[in-house]
This record gives structure tokens, C-alpha cells and sequence, in this order.
């Protein structure tokens, strides 16, 4: 019971320390026509890297590069360019760094396909270790049996 | 045997890494920048000294040129404006400041104090051509040829060493290749 408790004050604590470090930071308003304008700015400004504080996106930072880069990215919004064409104006002049979803393209694949690499891998050897394992009990199995 | 090998070898493979890791971990602010053998981004700025006039990328075609980011705010411009002087003295290549994000009084004051390198400083008082140039600290310096072409860009501190292993030859080479 008592440790029960325990763990429930430590998960709370996480979770709202966690809570805490999503909540954005004081932001200029942004006027949008609608809805879908707000959600698109969201979407784009959280897979944008702030290039100043690197691994923050610019929707959570507060650096004055940030600023300007969010009231970029609204104004092409605004000008009705699509999330394409602002995605590409970054990369234009930050490089395929400034998207936190890397782009697949030769020099990305490792990074795409190294952790399916790792899975199969790690699947082969825990499968050549069952086999084993299962071998031994049988081989077990067997002595037993003969005695 | 193999059951300790394994084992081993994973350990020897993770020490790997981490020193790769450590070794590129400076580099990590140092990154390509997407503008290099491209056309320099336009721009049309006033030029601090005398308010009212601009200039224009276009003016500027046909001579090796750098454009250094700074900013009276900047700290590490500080550090780096006795290089900047040094190479200025030696008349080698033409030099624009780009004064970004700053104020009028203070860039002029800044320049006042510490002493004036550049053959002309313009002003980016909402930083739009720095995003142009992809600028994402001060100072940046981009060298430029004939062709407005930019050819290098450093990131940070301007050095002696960059200066002299970097810039100078790329410049001698614009004006022996021309």
C-alpha cells in the first residue's frame, strides 16, 4: 500500500514537471483568417528547428531568430503559400538541418534505415537464441527420458 | 569463447561511437551552409553613414566582395573587429558590414569607438536579408566573387588563420582566374 502511494506521488511529480516543460513560451499574437490557418502555423512551427538553441523547435523558443523565423512562416502562410513552399524557403538558406523530420534522400538513409537495421538484427540473434535454448530443453527432455 | 567475444565486441563498437561522437561534437555548430556556389540573395539597403541612400546587390557585381553580419549587441563581433582592421588595411578585398538587428546610434556609436573597417556598412534593421543569407548568430561573414557568386562562409569569429588560409587565397585566385 505504502509503496503503491509512493509511486503514484512520483508519477504525478513527472507529469506535471513534464507539463510544464511543453508549455510554450510567451508568444506574439498571430491573426488568422481561420482554423486551419492556426493548425498549419502549429504543424509547421513545430517541425522547424530554431537554429540558435538547436535542439528546440520554433514553436517552444524564445530567441529573437525564433521570432522572426515564426512571423516568417506566418506572414507565407498568410500569403496563402503552402506548407511545401515555406518548408522549402528554410531550406533554401538553413540547410535540410532546419527540418526536425529529415527529409529520406541518400544521405539520410542510414538515419531512416539504420534502426530497422538494429531491430532485425536484434530479431536474428534473439531468434538463434531461442532455437538454442530450445535445443538444450530438449536435449534435456531426452536424457531424462533415456535414464 | 564466442559468449565473451560478443559481449566485447559490442563494448569496443559503443567506445567507437562515443569517440566519432565526441570528435564532430564542436562541429556541430558548424554546419554546410545551403547557400554556398549560389547566387547571393538580393537585397536593397540603406547604407548607415548616409541615410536616405541605398545599395543594392546589383552595385555591387563585378568585384570579390565580403559581407560581414554584425551588430553593435554582438559580443563576439567585438572579439573579431581587430581582424576585420587587420584585413581592411591590407586592401585586399572590398568589405560590407551588414549592421543587422541594431540601431542606428548605436551601430554608428559602435563603429566610432572601436574604429570603421568596412568600405561601406548597410543597414538590416529587421533582419529580413540576414534570413535571406541564412544567418543564425553573429557575426556570419560570407566572401562573394565577381560573378556574385558566394563562394565561402564562415560561421563565428573571423581568425587570422581563416583569413589567411581561407579568404585571402580564394580572393588572389578571383582576380588571377579573371
Amino acid at each position: 500500500m505504502k509503496t503503491s502511494k509512493m509511486l503514484l506521488a512520483i508519477f504525478t511529480f513527472f507529469i506535471s514537471v513534464s507539463v510544464m516543460a511543453q508549455s510554450a513560451p510567451v508568444q506574439e499574437p498571430m491573426v488568422f483568417d481561420n482554423q486551419q490557418q492556426e493548425d498549419r502555423f502549429k504543424q509547421l512551427t513545430q517541425e522547424l528547428r530554431c537554429l540558435v538553441c538547436q535542439n528546440q523547435n520554433l514553436a517552444d523558443s524564445d530567441a529573437q531568430l525564433a521570432h522572426d523565423l515564426r512571423a516568417e512562416v506566418h506572414e507565407m502562410l498568410m500569403a496563402g503559400k503552402s506548407n511545401d513552399e515555406i518548408k522549402q524557403f528554410m531550406v533554401e538558406r538553413y540547410g535540410d538541418f532546419v527540418l526536425y523530420r529529415p527529409p529520406v534522400q541518400q544521405n539520410t538513409y542510414l538515419l531512416w534505415l539504420g534502426p530497422l537495421v538494429m531491430l532485425l538484427i536484434g530479431g536474428l540473434i534473439l531468434r538463434t537464441n531461442i532455437k538454442k535454448r530450445a535445443a538444450l530443453l530438449d536435449s534435456a527432455k531426452n536424457e531424462e527420458a533415456e535414464t | 569463447m564466442n559468449s565473451r567475444i560478443v559481449p566485447l565486441l559490442g563494448f569496443v563498437l559503443l567506445v567507437g561511437l562515443l569517440v566519432v561522437g565526441l570528435k564532430i561534437a564542436d562541429q556541430k555548430t558548424n554546419l554546410p551552409s545551403p547557400l554556398i556556389d549560389k547566387p547571393v540573395p538580393a537585397f536593397d539597403l540603406p547604407v548607415l553613414a548616409t541615410p536616405g541612400q541605398n545599395m543594392s546587390r546589383d552595385s555591387l557585381l563585378g568585384k570579390p566582395y565580403l559581407v560581414n553580419f554584425w551588430g553593435s549587441w554582438c559580443v563576439t563581433c567585438r572579439a573579431e573587429h581587430p581582424v576585420v582592421t587587420e584585413l581592411a588595411k591590407l586592401n585586399a578585398v572590398y568589405i560590407v558590414g551588414m549592421n543587422f538587428r541594431d540601431e542606428q546610434e548605436d551601430a554608428v556609436a559602435w563603429l566610432n569607438r572601436w574604429g570603421d573597417p568596412y568600405d561601406v556598412s548597410l543597414v538590416d534593421y529587421d533582419g529580413r536579408t540576414s534570413i535571406d543569407f541564412g544567418v543564425y548568430a553573429a557575426p556570419e561573414t560570407f566572401l562573394v566573387d565577381p560573378s556574385g557568386t558566394i563562394v565561402f562562409k564562415h560561421l563565428g569569429q573571423l581568425t587570422w588563420e581563416i583569413v589567411e588560409d581561407e579568404i585571402l587565397p580564394r580572393v588572389a585566385n578571383m582576380e588571377s582566374g579573371s
